[in-house]
């Protein structure tokens, strides 16, 4: 067939505006029960609608002069013909190797640079809320990736090992038995010191045997049942903490868990404290650093086990069965130890997760383990591309870290007024960006594999090719 | 006895929402074979325009007794029309580009649907519980027995023949118009359907939207029998309808309506026999229980898997 480039068709304007009069159409009709009207209480409690045209028409307004440009913007670029994009070069992969070494080499230096520029009372809200709270997720992600990126089982219950984790360490590290075993064994000052290190080991290997436990009966299910089935194990796991209150509190949670110590060294203000023992000042600064450097090498252990089990009989097993499980079968790969290792090795690294989130609040409730959570796990992992690490660290930045600088946008209360909230977007952008990224990239932000196995030359495998897209 | 009596009541009028909105998930997974997370939302938005419309048409015409049938009536069928377009907006905007993609992607998409419209009327509407004032308190004793009575309201006898009226309608499209043959068709076989001249995308959308005018209908009941609604009432019952829609069979209508009635009943009972607090994880355990013994369902056909 012969391609000719077509001329240019001049930009029908006529069809432009009718689409755009029908999106604003469609708008008004969503938007003027839902924002048009405001349901209020009054002081007394009565109910009231409070009529809003101003913002119904605002909306509307956007919406029209929104899908006019889009059609705009489409028809212009129409008669170009998309170059088909070489699905994967090695130029691509280098990126990743070296884009990956680069990174962690940054991530190093990020608390003292911070530091630097900040001082020490500015630092601990960008090593606290932005450094830690995107490692927690990147760390979380790369978990969660071994379970779904290489071994294709969709898991939507994966915050039910993180819960895991987070109570292990809390419920060991508080209990009060425990803690005169300890102070008869060792000394009373033994427990508090050294909890977080005796509990993380715990912690993982109570959350892996929470993984075979949640596994076996789910051997037999396969894409989106096992998705709902993880998903009710992980709501059952919720609200078993809520309900049971003698175990877990319930509502109330676990509170004054012990901080973890510097090998043994408190971080306090005593004369045995962090900062007197190295004759340093001291700050609260310090136990955040530290905190971010454990959370920095819990996920950088992550990693480098799953890249390296990738490359072991286990790892290929996995992706063989990711790609098919009836010639895994025939092939003699015992498909139920094949699985449940996979849950388990997903499950240990989430419960390290939980002990460390644990330790870093000092306070734990079922709030913190809702399924929003475990989505967003999803989100971070398949966003970023099924299986590829770098990827689950751009998307952890991009959504955990963007949604967290929604909380820095005060200064747009000027223009909107003081009830302008931006933190109360934060959810709302988080959604439309989850709908918006699969749109635009469904395979994910680095969609290019590295294979494990190459005959003669190492290729690239662009993942339209892997199986779970057919699935 | 009259204890079990009067649960059963409860819970068949339960399982009728139940069962409303598990036709809509069951019918988008028989079609295009994806998990419409955000159908639950939708479900709940829906009670939010039955409660604007509620509240709009009674404080024109007073609460008495006929001004309340109106806004009833108003309230179910503007819920039906928005709720619709809604869902057909989000099939629009969210789903069609990616059907026939990576089979994530639209679970993905979906999952981000629901958070969207979560949070979208917690925005619009503000975080606070949303009461009507209390209606049809009425009820008809139909027994008595050592002091306790049997009832059953007028508000459960409106619900469960609203939705038996409805169901019966919704059965005669799906098994006797052509748009019926034409959905039936897109689910065994897409590209034949369109080899044949069906226009499959308009098909999957008239699903969409007839999946939301029934959970539109499970809303308005839903706030007329408890009351209020709040931004966060989706997640919960969608879950459970989707719980019913595999109890059932998923693809099998009727099967999503006994599977909505089996999760209304065991619930009720469970709360009424054991404890109240764990009734939610009954429904889940009873999900994860069929889909680990029966994966099939109640009434659903068994898959095979080919290589």
């Amino acid at each position: 067939m012969m391609m000719e480039a077509p001329a240019r068709e001049p930009v029908n304007f006529a069809g432009l505006l009718k689409d755009a009069v029908f999106a604003a159409a469609i708008a008004f009709g969503l938007f003027s029960l839902m924002l048009g009207l405001k349901t209020d209480q009054t002081l007394n409690n009565q109910m009231v609608l409070v009529p809003r045209p101003g913002l119904l028409a605002t909306v509307v307004g956007l919406v029209f002069i929104g899908r006019f440009l889009i059609g705009y913007w489409q028809a212009i670029n129409a008669g170009k013909i998309k170059k088909r994009k070489a699905a994967a070069t090695p130029l691509a992969l280098k990126i990743e190797k070296y884009g990956t070494a680069a990174f962690v080499g940054f991530l190093f230096v990020y608390p003292m640079m911070v530091l630097g520029t900040a001082g020490p009372s500015g630092a601990i809200k960008w090593i606290d809320n932005l450094g830690i709270q995107i490692l927690i997720y990147i760390m979380l992600g790369w978990g969660l990736n071994i379970v779904v990126g290489l071994a294709g089982l969709l898991d939507l219950g994966y915050v039910a090992f993180y819960a895991v984790g987070a109570y292990s360490y809390a419920l060991l590290a508080t209990s009060e038995p425990v803690k005169e075993f300890m102070a008869g064994a060792v000394g009373p000052t033994f427990w508090p010191l050294w909890a977080f290190w005796i509990c993380l080991p715990v912690a993982g290997i109570l959350a892996a045997f929470w993984g075979v436990l949640l596994g076996f009966p789910v051997l037999r299910l396969r894409g989106d049942y096992l998705a709902i089935v993880t998903l009710a194990f992980g709501e059952i796991i919720r609200l078993v903490l809520i309900n049971w209150v003698e175990f877990s509190g319930g509502y109330a949670g676990i509170s004054s868990i012990p901080r973890p110590s510097f090998f043994g060294v408190p971080f306090n203000a005593t004369e045995s404290g962090f900062a007197a023992t190295f004759g340093l000042e001291f700050t609260p600064i310090y136990r955040t650093i530290f905190l971010f450097y454990v959370i920095l090498i819990l996920a950088l252990i992550t990693a480098l086990v799953s890249t390296r089990l990738r490359r072991l009989p286990v790892g290929r097993a996995w992706e063989a069965l990711r790609e098919d499980e009836i010639a895994c079968r025939s092939l003699g790969i015992n498909t139920v130890n094949t699985k449940l290792t996979a849950f388990a090795i997903g499950a240990m690294f989430g419960g390290f997760a939980g002990a460390f989130f644990a330790a870093r609040q000092g306070f734990i409730s079922p709030e913190s383990f809702v399924f929003l959570e475990s989505a967003q796990i999803l989100a971070i992992v398949v966003l970023g591309g099924m299986g590829s690490l770098l990827g689950v660290v751009i998307a952890s930045i991009l959504l955990v870290g963007g949604v967290e600088l929604l909380r820095e946008l005060d200064f747009l209360k000027a223009y909107f007024g003081d009830n302008f909230d931006p933190a109360q977007y934060r959810m709302l952008i988080f959604g439309a960006c989850m709908v918006l990224m699969m749109l635009w990239k469904p395979r994910g932000l680095i969609s290019v594999r590295e294979p494990s196995v190459f005959l003669k030359e190492k290729k690239a495998v662009s993942s339209d090719l892997v199986k779970e897209g057919h699935g | 006895m009259e204890v079990f009596v009067q649960q059963l009541i409860n819970g068949v009028t339960l399982g009728a929402v139940y069962g409303l909105i598990a036709i809509g998930y069951t019918m988008v997974f028989g079609i295009i074979g994806m998990v419409n997370f955000a159908h639950g939302d939708v479900f709940m938005i829906s009670a939010f325009v039955a409660l604007i419309c509620f509240m709009a048409v009674t404080a024109l015409a007073g609460m008495t007794g006929g001004a309340v049938f109106l806004a009833l009536l108003v309230a179910l069928i503007v819920s039906m029309i928005v709720t619709s377009l809604f869902s057909w907006t989000i099939e629009r905007v969210a789903y069609r580009k990616l059907r026939g993609s990576f089979r994530l992607a639209p679970l993905i998409s979906a999952i981000g649907m629901s958070i969207l419209l979560m949070n979208f009327v917690q925005v619009a509407q503000g975080a606070r519980n949303k009461p009507i004032p209390p209606i049809m308190r009425d009820t008809i004793s139909l027994f008595e027995k050592d002091g306790f009575v049997v009832a059953i309201s007028y508000k459960q006898i409106l619900i469960i023949l609203v939705t038996a009226v409805l169901l019966g309608i919704f059965w005669y499209v799906v098994q006797k118009t052509p748009l019926g043959r034409a959905q039936r068709a897109c689910e065994q076989d897409q590209k034949m359907a369109a080899l044949l001249g069906i226009n499959v995308d308009r098909t999957i959308a008239v699903t969409f939207i007839m999946g939301a005018a029934l959970a539109a209908v499970a809303g308005t009941m839903f706030l007329t029998y408890y009351g209020v609604v709040v931004f966060s009432d989706g997640f919960v019952p969608g879950v459970k309808a989707f719980t019913a829609a595999v109890l059932g069979g998923i693809g099998s209508l009727p099967g999503a309506v006994l599977g909505g009635m089996l999760i209304g009943l065991i619930e009720t009972f469970w709360s009424a026999y054991f404890s109240i607090d764990y009734k939610d994880v009954a429904a889940f355990s009873i999900l994860a229980i069929v889909l680990i013994f029966m994966p099939q369902g109640l009434l659903g056909k068994p898959e095979v898997e080919k290589v």
